[in-house]
């Protein structure tokens, strides 16, 4: 009964004792989530299945996060539909503005998903979610509708890869840089329809916030989930969102794996992901004279309480480059509370930056920094395709926060070690 | 099905299919409109309903915006060609109705502007320009009643 903890939070929720790579399953889902791209097909597809009801009022969390405070007309009739069902439906977990956050920031901190659990949700960073143990993946509007009906989605049993990272991090290099790095080397369809496993004595050292913005990527490498079994981190960490235990799996050493990659993370420098793929990564050493005009931290890759902490310590004492716009996007409510308890708000805001209300805005090009034709930003965001945070000729490069604070100081891409 | 050929290259994402900027709305039509703008924004002025999208490695990857079929579908696109397709993307056009083919061989030799005719049920692409036979990945079982069934919804109410 080889398997790893992704086959096995898949056969659990099967009803069965063991599947095999290739297989064709249905699920039973813990979790639905969608936002408000997603939900409003959903709901029309919903809608034509013929149900009165949804399958579990509790299971299913609409979050209204892309363009909200909603920007416009059309963006607000889009949550106007979502809140619409949601009160027909007797859904409990609809957030408006004033309790909402990013849906990946908010869901593991109000304690939505715990170790074991399937989700799905209508976003591809669904796949965060595996940081704490569970099986989450992102998939569309229609397979949510389904969902939401019936409780259930079919997979294929994904092919397993395992990335083991060994050595100590050097200086201002983040979890989000080892994400990078997996997906420089790997590139963006490496892991297409697998699962990718996250193990090794580095991290293991990690922060539980570290691992969700590693998971949050696993998309990037074309992955289907990114996984990390639960330990006493994460369990502490559940404990602290009244998220309950759950059930924690543990891949058997034996399992098969279609690759085990190995990297001495000890090596690895902060990286930056250049124009237009993900996966066209050089470490920060290699950024010579890439001057930009925006620097945007945060969003569900890095909005958290710990990244608001290294852009404050970057920031603290500093002025923002004068030509350029730095735009900080926390990624729930409580996470601008505790920042206000920290000084870290104000911190930031001395420095030049602007502090936003959570939303998605500019990482998808919806609102809220969008770029001009021409114009460079450096984010902590997760893509960097073609016209991703505005015009189709400007450009975005991901970086980890410690980066993307010192750029916006410097004016150009820069390592904090370099300021 | 019938049309011509329209090359792209390599991990067209769905921001190529569908900018965000566009998604404050599902309008099929409005989608449409918009239908591979920042790959190429003539495309949607130059091609005709019937014709099919031939892409590269990894079709469909990053958002898992379900607009992105949708507009490909209501722009009158037959079906997708690709080497590969990315996971949400594949089960998303199942899902809608999309047709879509794999076949890494057919891609490679299929130029712009070739004359392509796809029969679905045999999994059969022709080019009609150099007169090639390609057979595309078989899909499974499961998925043919999908598909069938002409998507998802469809199925699970048949189903029911």
């Amino acid at each position: 009964m080889s398997q790893t903890i992704s086959q096995k939070i898949l056969a659990k929720h099967a009803g069965q004792k063991k599947v095999e790579v290739g297989q064709l399953i249905n699920c039973k889902v813990d979790l639905v989530l969608g936002n408000d791209i997603t939900t409003p097909p959903a709901i029309k597809e919903f809608e034509k299945i013929g149900v009165r009801k949804v399958f579990d009022k509790t299971k299913i969390f609409l979050v209204p996060d892309h363009f909200t405070p909603a920007k416009d007309i059309k963006s607000a009739e889009q949550v106007k539909m979502m809140r619409e069902f949601a009160k027909k439906y007797g859904i409990v977990n609809f957030f408006e503005i004033g309790c909402m956050g990013i849906e990946h920031a908010l869901l593991p901190e109000m304690g939505a998903i715990k170790a074991g659990d399937l989700v799905i949700g209508a976003d591809s960073h669904t796949c965060t979610y595996g940081a704490l143990g569970a099986f989450s993946t992102g998939v569309g509007s229609t397979d949510m509708a389904a969902a939401m009906a019936t409780g259930e989605v079919w997979f294929k049993v994904p092919e397993q890869l395992k990335f083991i990272f060994k050595g100590k991090l050097k200086k201002w290099v983040e979890a989000k840089d080892l994400i990078l790095y997996t997906i420089g080397q790997i590139g963006v369809d490496g892991a297409r329809y697998m699962s990718m496993e996250f193990t090794g004595p580095t991290i293991a050292q990690l922060s539980v916030e570290g691992r969700l913005t590693m998971a949050n990527m696993a998309i990037e490498a074309g992955g289907k989930n990114g996984i990390f079994e639960a330990d006493a981190k994460t369990l502490a960490y559940l404990k602290k969102t009244k998220a309950g235990k759950g059930i924690v799996y543990k891949s058997n050493p034996d399992a098969e794996y279609k690759m085990v990659y190995e990297w001495d993370a000890s090596k690895i420098e902060p990286q930056v992901s250049f124009p237009h793929l993900p996966s066209n990564t050089k470490p920060v050493s290699k950024c010579k004279n890439v001057k930009i005009n925006q620097s945007v931290i945060g969003s569900c890759t890095n909005g958290r309480i710990e990244d608001m902490r290294v852009a404050a310590k970057v920031l603290k004492g500093k002025k923002i480059h004068k030509d350029l716009r730095c735009i900080i996007l926390p990624g729930t409510q409580e996470i601008s509370m505790q920042m206000i308890r920290e000084g870290i708000t104000e911190t930031l805001i001395k420095s030049g930056a602007v502090v936003s209300t959570p939303t998605c805005g500019p990482c998808l090009g919806g609102h809220m920094g969008i770029l001009a034709e021409g114009e460079r930003s450096i984010a902590t965001t997760n893509r960097n395709f073609v016209g991703r945070m505005g015009h189709p000729k400007s450009e975005v490069y991901l970086s980890n926060v410690a980066v993307a604070a010192a750029s916006a100081i410097a004016g150009h891409i820069v390592s904090p070690e370099d300021l | 099905m019938n049309g011509r050929a329209w090359k792209f290259k390599d991990n067209i994402d769905t921001d190529l299919i569908i900018p965000a900027r566009y998604l404050n709305t599902s309008d099929p039509k409005e989608l449409a409109a918009h239908c591979m703008e920042d790959a190429d924004p003539k495309w949607i002025g130059k091609m005709q309903t019937g014709d099919f999208i031939v892409g590269g490695e990894n079709f469909g990857c990053g958002s898992s915006r379900e607009h992105a079929p949708i507009a490909i579908k209501a722009a009158g696109v037959s079906a997708v060609i690709a080497k590969s397709f990315a996971r949400i993307f594949y089960r998303n056009a199942i899902n809608i109705g999309l047709p879509i083919l794999e076949s890494k061989e057919a891609v490679d030799e299929i130029h712009q502007g070739d004359q392509i005719e796809v029969n679905l049920a045999k999994g059969e692409i022709k080019n009609l320009t150099t007169k090639s036979i390609y057979k595309a990945q078989p899909f499974p079982e499961f998925m043919q009643k999908i598909i069938k069934a002409g998507g998802l919804i469809k199925y699970l109410k048949k189903k029911r």
